[in-house]
């Protein structure tokens, strides 16, 4: 037991309603790795995450970060938890009421208007490390593009130096090369940064690049996990299927 | 006879269903609004940010709310007067125009101007920030939604709504006096002697106690619909609804119980 494990998930349940979405999800993710979890719409991918964050109460099993059960963390504990993630959001979510650099920054103020110059600044460096001008920094959100807002987003996800990062459909809505630049970006961010990484997407080629292993989430639960060189010769039917994007197959 | 037995069985069951449907709301509500005050008295705290829903709450309904004042106040004059005139009490002008405004109309009708400018809108905006996430994302960049969203609404509603009553009495009375000394012919330093007399702090302190419930009703369903908001769009519409008829049914509830109950 040498390797050190960051997130682990035990058997984690999620129904809403009549629809069961997870169903007994197990999951282990090692500090420093970068992994993708894999999956059809609607498989779960999102709820994992949500889970994991807190954002989601799951109905059954356990979540340890660092070793620590989220379940029966206080809220106190629980903010404290949350302050190691940074996650980067499918749309975005940038708030679009407020200029650039205060969404850059809204983690270090907790939202507040303070320290103006000193702000900017910060923002500025982590705009840079993205790949963006400081020319925007007053800019609203909506005046930007789809693929930087994205670019944004990310700037704004790791502003506070979290420990784990989380990018839910990275490159979905992005044109190949904006795509490949985010999934640059990401690699970059891991190797330098040493943040433990985990991404969702049905990207394939996006799952490839960025992740160090890759795990498939189907029908609320991972039924195959195992490094990326591996994925196109998994020798599991569904992961076949599914990476090969073909309508005939197990998965209906 | 099992038939009968049946629909009975039917009937009691959608009765039950209806009551327990009405009971977990009324508990979520509960809930949402312990969570709100139970966070906000730990730091961060965001006095900016309850500025700035003063200022929307507020500021920004005085036009409106003193539009509704002048003219209600105008109205009700000309009506007392009218109905006065059959029994020879036209006399009762100015009492019974500070006494409609002060207990009854200056509380609700500003209560219900500012929930239907002021509910909406925060259901719309906190609506539109739970579906794209934005709610979810800030909890991750280490600020609490209830704290820098929840919490100035409910405080801006508690203090604002009070300050607009007072002013939309003070507009609804002139309006009355407006109408009744310029079209009624109303002896202009009798009028204010009479209002001078009919108008008791203990009326205007229930008046400011109705009024905090308001504006804390109004904020409580604005922010909560919105929260709640799912399903793009069409769930913001029907969020920025629901806040706004419940906010005023609230406003009439609570205002009945509150005056049955002081007057009763």
């Amino acid at each position: 037991m040498a390797v050190e494990h960051k997130i682990v998930l035990k058997d984690v349940a999620k129904t809403f309603g009549s629809n069961t979405v997870l169903d007994g999800v197990n999951l282990e993710i090692e500090k420093g790795e970068s992994m993708a979890i894999i999956g059809q719409s609607g498989s779960g991918k999102s709820v994992t995450l949500k889970c994991i964050l807190g954002l989601v109460k799951p109905d059954r099993g356990a979540i340890w970060i660092d070793g620590e059960d989220v379940a029966t963390m206080s809220q106190r504990e629980l903010e404290r938890t949350r302050a190691k993630f940074g996650m980067l959001f499918q749309g975005s979510a940038l708030f679009d009421s407020l200029p650039i650099w205060r969404n850059v920054t809204f983690a270090l103020t907790q939202g507040r208007a303070r320290d103006p110059v000193k702000m900017k600044k910060i923002a500025a460096e982590n705009l840079e490390r993205v790949g963006l001008d400081s020319k925007i920094l007053n800019l609203r959100p909506s005046e930007l593009s789809g693929g930087m807002q994205k670019r944004v987003a990310l700037a704004r996800a790791i502003a506070p130096r979290p420990e784990i990062i989380f990018f839910d459909e990275p490159t979905t809505g992005l044109d190949p090369i904006r795509a490949d630049v985010i999934n640059d970006l990401i690699v970059e961010l891991v190797d330098d940064l040493g943040v433990t990484a985990l991404t969702i997407t049905h990207d394939m080629a996006s799952a490839r690049k960025i992740a160090h292993r890759v795990a498939m989430l189907y029908q609320g639960k991972i039924i195959w996990r195992g490094p990326r060189d591996r994925l196109y010769d998994s020798g599991n039917p569904y992961v076949d299927q599914f990476v090969q994007g073909r309508a005939e197959g197990p998965i209906r | 006879m099992t038939t009968i037995f049946d629909a009975i069985i039917r009937f009691l069951a959608s009765l039950g269903r209806l009551l327990i449907g009405a009971l977990a709301a009324i508990g979520r509500v509960a809930t949402f609004g312990g969570t709100t005050v139970a966070r906000m008295v730990r730091p961060p705290y965001y006095p900016g940010r309850v500025f700035e829903q003063l200022l929307q709450m507020g500021w920004f309904s005085l036009p409106v709310v003193g539009m509704t004042a002048i003219f209600s106040g105008a109205a009700l004059a000309q009506q007392i007067y009218t109905a006065g005139s059959r029994f020879n009490a036209t006399s009762t002008v100015p009492a019974v125009v500070v006494l409609g405004m002060v207990r009854e109309l200056g509380p609700v009708l500003v209560g219900l101007m500012v929930a239907g400018r002021v509910s909406s809108a925060m259901a719309a905006e906190l609506g539109t920030m739970r579906v794209t996430e934005q709610l979810d994302a800030m909890t991750t960049l280490r600020t609490d939604p209830y704290r820098y969203l929840i919490a100035p609404r409910l405080i801006a509603g508690l203090i604002a709504v009070p300050l607009l009553v007072l002013i939309a009495n003070a507009i609804g009375i002139f309006g009355g006096y407006f109408v009744a000394v310029y079209k009624l012919d109303f002896n202009a330093v009798g009028y204010l002697n009479t209002t001078r007399l009919y108008l008791t702090a203990t009326d205007l302190q229930m008046a400011l106690v109705k009024s905090a419930f308001f504006g804390f009703f109004i904020a409580l369903m604005g922010c909560y619909h919105g929260f709640r908001a799912q399903g793009g769009a069409a769930g913001v519409g029907r969020a920025t609804t629901d806040a706004v008829v419940s906010a005023f049914v609230m406003i009439l509830l609570s205002n009945m119980i509150i005056t049955l109950m002081a007057f009763g």
